[in-house]
């Protein structure tokens, strides 16, 4: 029977020649991810169902990362990594990220890849819901609970249902003012919020992959935003270029099989779009970049899982490069290795960092800052209601600390442009 | 799972994100311990724009003043209900704050997931929109096996979708118990 690659690896993972749609099926978990925001929770749910002294089911699959509440002086924030570090000293758990060393990195959804956690073929649940962001690799990446990832830390195995695939293919080759979040917001207006919900999401077609892999990171990063179960790349040379030089763990490229059968499949021109906007308070509230340009704006923020990778950088640099920002425009690299590229990649001859400083930016560390607000002393959070044109993922009320701010959703291009005019602006005018 | 469910219901539109249910930044309270555990019943739904909390009127606070459980059991919403962030600490806090059982349009994915495995609360699909039939504070009874919802304000009954694959794990109380009862766990 022809299967997806998203039906494939699900097959795969619980040990059936085939699945279908709608199946529930138990499967192997080849990784589990969790933060310190859902850590501690998980931890409550694996003891209390299998004892204090319970061993995981397997510590070299049980990655730990602190990302979200870091650099704060809050104290339960703090203790809640202590409850990590607890854990991972009891289990034996080598994969950790511990905050204050030189292995900390960041981001969860970016450090997984860094770390070599992201294969091609394999099963990744994570206590995050955009652990989706990892079927840029072409694996099955999805977020879970407390309660599953508690399942899963003494069991290994889960039970999910086989969800449709709808494929997306972005024909010819991206020009220089779009970006892979023009085309995801693209999508997520067109399909709405719920428009993917159970299903996973594939990308395909000549201008997903002439993308890099954190720009396809960011393509997978938000189908959770179209209610998506996970997003799909097929892997390429590109995708094997960068595991290669991360991993040397074995692992089964997956792809579709000729004949496979699609829920639905959606064709684009990138060459007719246009960079867009998500206006509050929805991801799928879009809007032309260009239609907004009477919207005046208080802040700017470059930064997390789905914007603040290098590549983002290096986008919003040939933008700011020889400008001045109007607005306060907060830059928050996601991991630790995205930190050293900013004084490592130049454009024209400066590095992004000086390029940011210049400009008048405010650079923070790494981590998710204030993509999800978190305590109030935290980097680039909305204390006040101000309007802010953020490259995060999520523009719901309170998202970014105040539940009257408002948040418009945007790719680094855009954000930048804004943050020169201190309104929103198509980056078309500066490029 | 309770077979009945009767008590004062309160009403919300669509999209009511996780952020919403329990804005994040009392996600540093651990669940894991129980005094921590009880402050996410008494945030829940604290993010809800004031102006769309509790429908049609607005402007009713979801739990009181003094702390949770407050006096809603039912909640019942538009589409996509608890789409946004994996955070289990959505429908905790509703179950903490004294939520038996949701009744929305659609669910997002994780949210539906959670409340199920975590055995938080029943979460009801509706072919219905009950949003514009049903006012915050309407008493209203539950008949899980029935599939049936009866205001007893307006004496109006409506008919929800059958709990289908997720009725086993319910009737077992959460995964753990399920996986047991399945023999997939000793
Ligand atoms: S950067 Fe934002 S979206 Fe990404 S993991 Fe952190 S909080 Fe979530």
């Amino acid at each position: 029977m022809a299967m997806t690659m998203t039906e494939k690896i699900l097959a795969r993972a619980a040990g059936r020649d085939a699945v279908r749609p709608g199946d529930n099926i138990w499967v192997n978990v080849d990784v589990l991810m969790t933060h310190d925001v859902c850590g501690p929770g998980t931890i409550g749910v694996f003891q209390q169902h299998f004892g204090k002294d319970a061993r995981v089911w397997d510590p070299e699959k049980v990655v730990i990362i602190p990302d979200h509440y870091i650099f704060t002086a809050d104290e339960k924030a703090r203790r809640n990594v202590g409850i990590l570090r607890e854990f991972v000293a009891q289990q034996g758990i080598r994969h950790f990220y511990d905050v204050g060393t030189d292995r900390y990195k960041g981001v969860c959804h970016v450090a997984l890849p860094e770390g070599g956690h992201t294969r091609p073929g394999e099963v990744l649940f994570g206590t995050d819901s955009h652990t989706c962001t990892a079927g840029a690799f072409g694996e099955f990446a999805t977020g879970i609970g407390n309660t599953d990832a508690g399942f899963v830390m003494g069991t290994g195995k889960l039970w999910v249902k086989v969800p449709e695939t709808m494929r997306f293919i972005f024909e010819g080759e991206l020009p220089p003012y779009l970006m892979a979040k023009d085309l995801i917001l693209q999508v997520i207006g067109d399909i709405g919020v719920d428009g993917a919900t159970y299903r996973a999401m594939e990308f395909a077609g000549d201008g997903v992959y002439s993308l890099n892999i954190e720009e396809r990171m960011t393509l997978c990063n938000m189908v959770i935003e179209a209610g998506g179960k996970n997003g799909v790349i097929a892997p390429d040379q590109v995708t094997l270029d960068y595991l290669r030089a991360r991993t040397d763990k074995p692992f089964t490229v997956v792809t579709n099989d000729p004949g496979a059968t699609f829920h639905s499949e959606r064709v684009y021109d990138v060459a007719k779009l246009e960079p867009v906007v998500a206006k509050p308070h929805s991801p799928d509230n879009r809007a032309l970049a260009r239609e907004l340009s009477e919207v005046r704006l208080d802040r700017a923020y470059i930064g997390s899982c789905t914007g603040g990778k290098i590549t983002d950088f290096i986008a919003a640099a040939r933008i700011l490069k020889g400008r001045q920002v109007a607005i306060d425009t907060f830059i928050v690299p996601a991991t630790t290795e995205v930190a050293k590229g900013l004084v490592r990649e130049r454009v024209e001859g400066q590095t992004l960092a000086e390029i940011f400083r210049d400009a008048g930016c405010k650079l923070g560390q790494p981590s998710c800052a204030a993509c999800l607000g978190g305590p109030a002393d935290t980097f680039g959070r909305l204390n006040e209601p101000l309007k802010c044109i953020s490259t995060t993922n999520r523009n719901f009320p309170g998202r970014m600390g105040h539940k009257e701010g408002q948040v418009f959703l945007a790719s680094p291009l855009t954000a930048a442009a804004s943050a020169v005019t201190g309104r929103i602006t198509d980056p078309r005018e500066m490029l | 799972m309770l077979d009945k469910i009767q008590g004062k219901v309160y009403v919300l539109g669509d999209d009511i994100d996780t952020d919403q249910i329990i804005p994040a930044h009392y996600l540093t309270f651990n669940p894991a311990v129980p005094e921590e555990r009880r402050m996410f019943g008494v945030y829940a739904l604290s993010g809800v724009p004031l102006a769309q909390a509790g429908l049609p009127e607005g402007q009713r606070p979801f739990v009181p003043e003094g702390g949770a459980p407050g006096e809603y059991r039912i909640v019942v919403a538009g589409k996509n209900f608890g789409c946004g962030s994996s955070r289990e600490h959505a429908p905790l806090a509703l179950d903490e704050a004294g939520v038996e059982a949701v009744i929305a349009e659609s669910y997002a994915r994780i949210f539906f997931r959670n409340s199920v495995n975590g055995g938080y609360l029943i979460p009801y699909e509706t072919p219905t929109r009950l949003v514009d039939e049903i006012r915050t504070g309407d008493e209203v009874e539950l008949d899980v096996r029935a599939n049936r919802l009866t205001n007893r304000t307006t004496g109006k009954s409506y008919e929800l979708s059958p709990l289908g694959d997720i009725l086993p794990i319910l009737e077992a109380g959460d995964v753990f118990a399920y996986a047991r009862a399945s023999g997939m766990l000793a």
